[in-house]
């Protein structure tokens, strides 16, 4: 056995205790239960406080004055019929005195008894006029008396008292009573604290358990509802929405980097493939010379890329909210239908524009100016020649909602929901230069700004509605916008350590 | 033109320092902040790469506000990594007067250069431009060639300021994207190549010698073609 050994079980339950009770009042439940029983206790008390001044305090009072009544009585028959009217007056009160508890003793100055019902002067009462609670005996009984003594002219003493016993009597009662509601009180409290306990703890119960299994990693939980309606069920939607969301994010960020490893993995295996094939076939300088440039140019292409991807982050974190100012979109669509028009006329698309005079909005010029251009440009680029283009505007009090059809494809109804995502191409389109990042930014930038990016059939071909807000942002999609830009932000801190570590 | 590369990396500085050198300029390297304030606040240069991350404990943004507090006005052109807006317009905030994005093409950063140092040049009250025989009149909005007028539209005739601004330059596809239309974003399709070819359609074409040439991997450039 090793010399530590009996210690052992010694110091483990000491340690034990006091963390039980630590836990213990680190429960909710036994918190609430214990602050319930305080404010019970606390009001208890003041009722017990205000019926004990109410009862015996009144009773004390008229005690006080009956006694002083009594004694400013006696000492009026004394001064007007001397010591023996005041015998006769006090041997009268006693022998009316009904309840018996009317107290009097009168000694002349030697302190022998001249009258009253107290056989001896009480021990301790030496100072007249002040109150005194004692134990007497009187006739043979012992009890408790509130007394006083007047000193008399000629040196007698008059003590004038009453019997109280009722009244501790009454006292003690209440004291027990008081005592007792404590003590159920306190048993009441411990019982409510574990009641509480158990049903804040059945409660959360299920949410804690949800939570920790998403902690680790399991995202198919979701909290189950009680069916009451109350705030627990509130929370648990409140969680479960939350919960959604979070999966509908990770899935998009897996999506992403699913999609950034194929998009940009190709284009950089090419350009790999072809500087290596290069460096060991290529026979003349022009041969190398070709190759190097057609591998810088697969290399602008991620580039390219990259750039879209982190703009596209950029503007759903929000960053450029700063950059929103008072604009008109009709200078917007004018300035692009000019710029685009030199394709579209060479590609033989006809470009028809119609929108009112002026089109007064908040946002930011430069990122609509880009959104609408991406819409644009898809619009050229899958119309087939001799077919047009329409760019229209319209604006109501709310919302000015820009369209833009073209006669090409189209995107099948099935595919449209999926359009916008980052790196999304329809079969059509796979064939075609472009990122799969066009519609994903357009999105964005619609986010960014409260509205939507809508896509319908214009049979034949897509029309693109983009739906702007005027003023105000929709609260929504900034806390939607705040949620994703810490993804990314995540996401990007991250990969960050990833490339130092791996440098 | 002394051109001072402050750069702490040392492949892109050797890439940039040779480029530049071949392309006719003399260049100063520094590799770290406080070198790179020591040479331009102590020596003349006409324009200036900056990195923004720099180590020696003074960024590209504090070196170029100590050099601008100094009342030091030679052109700077910041090359970095940061191509956030906010970081570009931190920047141009900053007293930069060109703002290139890693990675770049060598071609545009030695075009925004020659474009930025020549900015200071003559930016007087010009009201006549003129490239060869080409003559620009900025107060009648007039363009002539060779005596013979030539009808431009408004974003033509700007397309064509520029170009003239910038004679003898090479002028990069993005710049004309800034510089004339005021559009910070890349086009999928070849919209500058559009404009161009429409606007040589007028100005070059009825005519022998050609003015408006296209650089390869690079952008176009107006100049007189020598015999």
């Amino acid at each position: 056995m090793s010399s530590s050994a009996p210690d052992q079980p010694e110091t483990t339950t000491s340690a034990i205790r006091p963390v039980r009770w630590r836990r213990l009042l680190r429960s909710a439940g036994v918190r609430f239960a214990v602050l319930y029983a305080l404010v019970f206790g606390v009001s208890t008390i003041l009722l017990a406080a205000s019926l004990r001044y109410s009862t015996i305090g009144l009773l004390d009072r008229q005690t006080h004055e009956a006694i002083r009544t009594d004694a400013r009585g006696l000492a009026a028959h004394f001064k007007t019929g001397g010591l023996s009217a005041l015998v006769l007056t006090l041997d009268g009160r006693i022998n009316e005195d009904i309840n018996e508890n009317a107290i009097y003793l009168l000694v002349d100055p030697l302190g022998n008894r001249i009258a009253g019902n107290l056989s001896r002067w009480p021990q301790g009462i030496d100072t007249p006029q002040v109150w005194y609670q004692v134990p007497v005996e009187r006739s043979g009984k012992r009890s408790h008396a509130l007394m006083r003594f007047y000193d008399l002219p000629g040196g007698f003493q008059l003590l004038v008292g009453r019997d109280v016993s009722a009244r501790t009597q009454l006292r003690r009662l209440l004291r027990d009573g008081l005592i007792w509601a404590l003590a159920a009180m306190v048993l009441l409290g411990a019982l409510g604290a574990l009641i509480i306990r158990g049903l804040f703890k059945r409660a959360l119960a299920d949410i804690s358990a949800t939570t920790r299994a998403i902690a680790r990693g399991d995202l198919t939980q979701r909290v189950r509802r009680s069916g009451h309606g109350d705030e627990f069920d509130e929370l648990a939607e409140t969680i479960n929405d939350m919960l959604d969301r979070i999966t509908k994010l990770m899935n998009g960020v897996r999506e992403v980097s699913n999609a950034i490893a194929h998009d940009l993995r190709t284009p950089i295996t090419r350009a790999r493939a072809r500087l290596e094939d290069a460096a060991s076939h290529a026979r003349t300088e022009e041969e190398l010379r070709g190759a190097v440039d057609r591998a810088t140019g697969e290399l602008d292409g991620v580039v390219k890329v990259f750039q879209a991807l982190l703009r596209i982050a950029e503007i759903e974190a929000g960053a450029r909210r700063s950059a929103f100012a008072n604009i008109d979109l009709t200078l917007v669509l004018e300035d692009l239908a000019e710029f685009f028009e030199a394709v579209a006329e060479e590609r033989h698309i006809a470009i028809d524009t119609r929108w009112p005079p002026d089109l007064p909005m908040v946002g930011d010029r430069d990122m609509l100016q880009q959104a609408v251009a991406n819409l644009l440009e898809n619009a050229i680029k899958f119309s087939p020649p001799d077919h047009r283009v329409a760019i229209s505007a319209r604006m109501d009090a709310a919302d000015i909602e820009i369209e833009i059809a073209d006669e090409g494809p189209g995107i099948p109804e099935a595919d449209r929901p999926r359009a916008t995502e980052r790196f999304y191409r329809g079969e059509l389109a796979r064939s075609t230069p472009g990122t799969g990042l066009g519609l994903a930014l357009v999105a964005a930038i619609a986010q960014l700004h409260g509205g939507v990016l809508r896509l319908e059939d214009n049979a034949p071909g897509l029309r693109a509605v983009l739906v702007l807000p005027r003023r105000a942002l929709n609260p929504e999609a900034t806390l939607r916008i705040k949620l994703w830009a810490q993804t990314v932000r995540k996401a990007e801190t991250q990969s960050g350590a990833d490339a130092q570590r791996g440098a | 033109m002394r051109i001072l590369v402050v750069e702490d990396d040392k492949d892109v500085a050797g890439f940039v320092v040779k480029g530049l050198r071949e392309a006719g300029h003399t260049v100063e390297h520094a590799d770290n902040g406080r070198d790179g304030l020591f040479m331009a606040a102590s020596e003349n240069f006409d324009a200036i790469i900056l990195d923004r991350m720099l180590p020696g404990g003074i960024d590209g943004l504090r070196l170029l506000e100590t050099l601008r507090a100094q009342d030091n006005a030679t052109p700077v052109m910041f090359l970095s990594a940061l191509g956030q807006v906010d970081d570009r317009v931190k920047g141009l905030k900053a007293g930069g007067d060109d703002y290139l994005t890693k990675p770049f093409a060598f071609a545009e950063l030695l075009a925004r250069v020659e474009a930025m140092s020549r900015r200071g040049e003559g930016e007087g009250p010009t009201t006549r431009l003129g490239v060869g025989d080409l003559e620009m009149d900025l107060l009648s909005r007039g363009v002539k060639r060779a005596g013979q007028k030539i009808d431009l539209q408004p974003r033509e005739f700007r397309l064509l300021e520029y170009l003239m601004r910038h004679a003898g330059q090479v002028v990069t596809r993005t710049m004309l994207l800034e510089g004339v239309w005021d559009y910070h974003f890349d086009p999928q399709t070849n919209v500058i190549d559009v404009h161009i070819s429409r606007l040589r359609q007028k100005i070059d074409k009825p005519f022998e010698a050609p003015l408006l040439h296209t650089v390869r991997n690079a952008g176009y450039m107006l100049r007189v073609e020598e015999p």
